[in-house]
């Protein structure tokens, strides 16, 4: 990439980069690929215990009896946990709430008492020396219930909507009052729409189910190898639930199979294995089944309202949207749904809102682009509607009223490629010979259909943390107490040091995942490149200083008397820059000021003061050409590109496949997924791969990834906005906006199934 | 197999004896072995937690995500719906077998690692013994051949575009070699 032309009008130097912007295979790739990578349930520790957890067959009222007398003579079972037996943990809510918790709910506890929150929460834990005995006992539980009524259906409780009374770290409020007046600028306006869309229970499903195993220690020490998204947001809920002090709990976690957000809060497993081991001082492991992976949280069912309209020149002019989302009866999940309706384009008149619903059900969860992927989805169908209703092209009706500014907070953006990236791959696409009127393609029995859509995701930064260690051998050894979920995070942290340091990329190893390591925050939200990147940035960056100042004790050192501004850091060396010949290796320097091994660490936080007068967000430009068979209604999505303008892309390899990833699951949320509850027992009837539908191979088509260039010097020290999230933002709209182009019939309920084509 | 039998008994109690173990020999990965098993022993688990061969992966313990597929005599099952006595005397080769002795990665191997074929990495056994059975299928010849044949293999991370390259890539890669 040479010098590109960045929106401040400055021209952005990137040759100087040596790895950054260069596509680089995964380091952990050969881990992966032969079986070296461990996960969580594959620690093999020595006399270890399994546990196998009993489902609760019921959602509400009281667990009457709990028979173990069969389990308990199966020869192998050490002992049944219940909650008649199970030894108590914190008695205060505020105890058992982790990080991502929302402040005023009470998480739930397994196996704390007889009443029941949720079917198939556990109920008991059965241990014995190998996973068939425990399985098999397991089945010989017998679990009575005094049932009581229960309400998993939202539709029947909609009336019982309610704004949220708490609040939740990274959870925006929809603004308390309309901007304008949206109802008399609806009521005056030329063309409206008034539709409801509505979304289901979606699961996320990673491959590698949840699993916990505590090595229990001579010493009473726990180190639970865990899945997980936060070693540390775990290692402090274990100390926080069983009174356990820090130095007695290590969590680790060097490889996670798939998060997606299911693993940012500690999962009912983890409690479970330190509630076993803790009692009876053994090595416990608990795993969970397929399908109590469908028992701990998902995303929210949502239904939403809107009301928009457009004057005669097809200038949006009034955006009402209301979001009613279900959460548990013992917590408040929230997410940002409403917001982005009032941010993704321009309009005067705007009023947003964002209720809940307490169902007997688990808590909800942040699922991949939590809230913006629901208010998206739905948004940017109802727009394409009113694209319609104007007789505008929908990509000319959203440039038409792009916005240059957020309104919501009435801030500028850090920047904002969003046009370039319609541009791009609207180009790439062939938009331009769309004809407007549905219906109008058709290729043999098939209709065809182009749809496309837009997305937004938050660019934010937490606090974190980074350390290095730099040995006379050259070797430099970066750590912080991050996760790899398969984002790339090893990789991309690896080149950030290899960057910053100047110590050549094969002698660079970076290491995460062990909450031991210095603070990371939860991997999560897109934001572990710009929080924990940075922190790498700056370690290393303050490692070249010391190594400079090192130089200066070699004897006759060749940098003379050079400023450090004239010195480039290259391959393990310091040399007068553009005279290699005049240099110091790290080793020498190092030698020079008797050290054996070069420790730092620092903590780097968001420069919150030149970030507040911005808004922070990536966006997506999305286009998806669908193919309908007229007579059976089977839907296939044969061609999706997306524009994805996220900042400085550090390693373009792993970023389009992040992209690409979650592309698959845009079409996944159109098309296939639902989790199926049978509200007359309250219990999800799916609850397996064969029946909770996710794409397979023959299910995807041509997928294009485009990185708009998007130059930010505010958003964080990388310029680098993460892209966990944005990819799947808009493109179940997309999707669902062909399906009408294709065939007429506006769908506006996920997942869009061939029946409701019919 | 009468599998249960009330006979043990412990401190006075009856106690619901579990199924004997019977030897089971198998070629795991080029290596002979006995092992005692218990019949109700799944493949996986066999290799997973009793021989510590943790590469190939449970996802679903039903026959519906692919991610325990090794291969039983050259062909590719699902090892969480195969228990480890039915298959005595097989050839087993599981993902660390497939790497060479030296460490050199299988070309399947290699190809995604280039073609990025993964990302979370906990599918990648199972995919990876999969391409190779169905390159031995002779059920490569096309893309539209290879979605169908990799069905069997879910990837919730969505790397299925990447998958098909790696596996056309190691497809080339070993037509060459024969042409050679």
């Amino acid at each position: 990439m040479s010098a590109l032309k960045s929106i401040f009008g400055k021209d952005v130097d990137t040759t100087s980069s040596t790895y950054l912007g260069k596509p680089t295979s995964r380091v952990d790739g050969p881990a992966k690929v032969t079986g070296g990578a461990k996960y969580a349930a594959e620690f093999n520790v020595p006399n270890l215990l399994y546990g196998y957890i009993v489902s609760s067959g019921a959602a509400r009222g009281t667990i009457k009896s709990i028979n173990t007398a069969e389990v308990e003579k199966v020869s192998g079972v050490v002992k049944v946990l219940t909650h008649e037996n199970a030894p108590k943990t914190a008695y205060l809510d505020s105890s058992h709430r982790d990080q991502l918790a929302s402040s005023g709910g009470a998480p739930f506890r397994p196996l704390y008492k007889a009443e029941l929150e949720y079917s198939s929460q556990p109920v008991a834990l059965v241990i014995a020396d190998t996973f068939e005995a425990a399985r098999y006992a397991a089945s010989l539980v017998k679990v009575e219930y005094e049932v009581a009524p229960h309400e998993t259906d939202l539709r029947a409780n909609m009336g019982k909507a309610h704004p949220p009374t708490v609040t939740r770290t990274g959870y925006v409020s929809a603004p308390k009052k309309p901007r304008g007046n949206p109802e008399g600028a609806y009521d005056a306006a030329a063309h409206k729409v008034d539709v409801e869309y509505s979304q289901p229970i979606e699961f996320h499903m990673p491959m590698e189910s949840y699993a916990s195993t505590v090595a229990y220690g001579e010493d009473g020490k726990l180190t639970i190898y865990q899945k997980t998204q936060g070693v540390q947001n775990c290692q402090e809920y274990v100390c926080s639930v069983f009174g356990l002090s820090s130095s007695d709990v290590q969590v680790i976690s060097p490889y996670m199979g798939g998060g997606f957000g299911s693993g940012l809060r500690p999962t009912y497993d983890i409690y479970l294995s330190v509630l076993a081991a803790t009692a009876l001082r053994r090595s416990v492991r608990v795993s969970m089944t397929r399908q109590q992976m469908f028992s701990f949280s998902h995303r929210p069912e949502a239904i939403q309202q809107f009301k928009l309209a457009a004057n005669s020149d097809g200038m949006l002019d009034a955006v009402t949207h209301t979001a009613i989302e279900e959460t548990s009866q013992n917590e408040e999940y929230l997410e940002t749904v409403v917001n982005w309706s009032g941010l993704l384009y321009n309009c005067p008149n705007v009023m947003l809102s964002h209720q809940l619903v307490n169902l007997d059900l688990a808590s909800p969860a942040d699922m991949r682009a939590p809230g913006a992927v629901t208010g998206l989805y739905a948004y940017e169908c109802a727009i394409d509607e009113l694209a319609y209703e104007a007789k505008l092209d929908p990509l000319a009706f959203r440039e038409k009223n792009y916005a240059e500014k957020d309104q919501n907070e009435g801030k500028l953006f850090s920047s904002k490629e969003l046009r370039e990236a319609y541009r791009q791959a609207a180009e790439k696409f062939g938009w331009s010979g769309r004809p407007l009127e549905p219906r109008s393609m058709k290729k043999g029995s098939d209709l065809i259909g182009w749809g496309m859509a837009s997305g937004s995701w938050e660019a934010s930064q937490g606090k974190a943390a980074a350390k290095l260690v730099l040995t006379p051998d050259g070797k430099l050894v970066v750590s912080s107490a991050t996760s790899d979920i398969g984002t790339g995070t090893y990789t991309v942290m690896t080149m950030i040091a290899a960057e910053f340091s100047g110590v050549a990329i094969e002698n660079v190893t970076f290491e995460l995942g062990d909450s031991s390591m210095v603070y990371a925050p939860v991997e999560g939200g897109s934001w572990t490149v710009s929080s924990v990147g940075s922190a790498v940035k700056t370690v290393c960056q303050e490692l070249r200083d010391r190594l400079f100042k090192l130089a200066g004790k070699v004897d006759g050192t060749p940098l003379g008397d050079t400023k450090i501004g004239d010195v480039t850091f290259a391959n393990g060396a310091m040399h007068v820059t553009g005279n290699p010949v005049k240099n110091v290796t790290y080793a020498e320097a190092l030698k020079a000021g008797k050290i054996d091994k070069l420790e730092l660490d620092t903590t780097e936080l968001p420069q919150l003061a030149k970030q507040a007068t911005h808004a922070l967000y990536s966006h997506s430009a999305v286009f998806a050409e669908v193919s309908v068979d007229e007579d059976l209604g089977t839907i296939h999505v044969t061609r999706v590109v997306s524009a994805i303008a996220g900042g400085r892309i550090l390693n373009p390899k792993t970023a389009r496949s992040q992209i690409m990833g979650a592309i698959v699951w845009g079409i996944s949320m159109a098309l296939e997924e639902e989790g199926m509850l049978d509200d007359k027992v309250g219990r999800f009837m799916n609850h397996n791969y064969a029946e909770y539908h996710i794409p397979v191979n023959a299910d995807i088509h041509d997928i294009d990834v485009i990185f708009v260039p998007e130059h930010d010097e505010v958003v964080n020290p990388l310029g680098a906005k993460g892209l966990g999230e944005i990819g799947i933002v808009g493109v179940a709209a997309a999707v669902t906006n062909a399906i009408w182009h294709a065939t007429g019939r506006r769908v506006r309920s996920l997942p869009v199934t061939l029946d409701k084509l019919l | 197999m009468n599998a249960f039998s009330e006979s043990d008994t412990a401190g006075g109690s009856t106690m619901t004896a579990l199924p004997g173990k019977s030897p089971v020999k198998l070629t795991i990965n080029g290596e002979s072995t006995t092992v005692e098993v218990a019949p109700w022993t799944t493949l996986l688990d066999l290799l997973r937690e009793y021989l510590d061969l943790t590469g190939t992966k449970k996802g679903c313990d039903h026959g519906q995500c692919g991610s325990c597929t090794v291969l039983v005599d050259g062909k590719r099952v699902n090892s969480c719906l195969t228990l480890a006595i039915m298959k005595d005397g097989s050839e087993i080769t599981t993902i660390e077998g497939l790497t060479g002795k030296d460490g050199a990665l299988h070309p399947m191997q290699q190809a995604f690692v280039d073609c990025d074929a993964f990302q979370c990495g906990y599918c990648t056994p199972g995919q990876i013994c999969s391409a190779v059975g169905m390159i031995k299928e002779g059920h490569a010849h096309s893309d539209d051949e290879i979605r169908e044949g990799m069905s069997g293999n879910l990837c919730r991370c969505g790397a299925y575009p990447h998958i098909l390259n790696a596996i056309k890539q190691a497809y080339a890669a070993t037509e060459k070699r024969t042409a050679a």
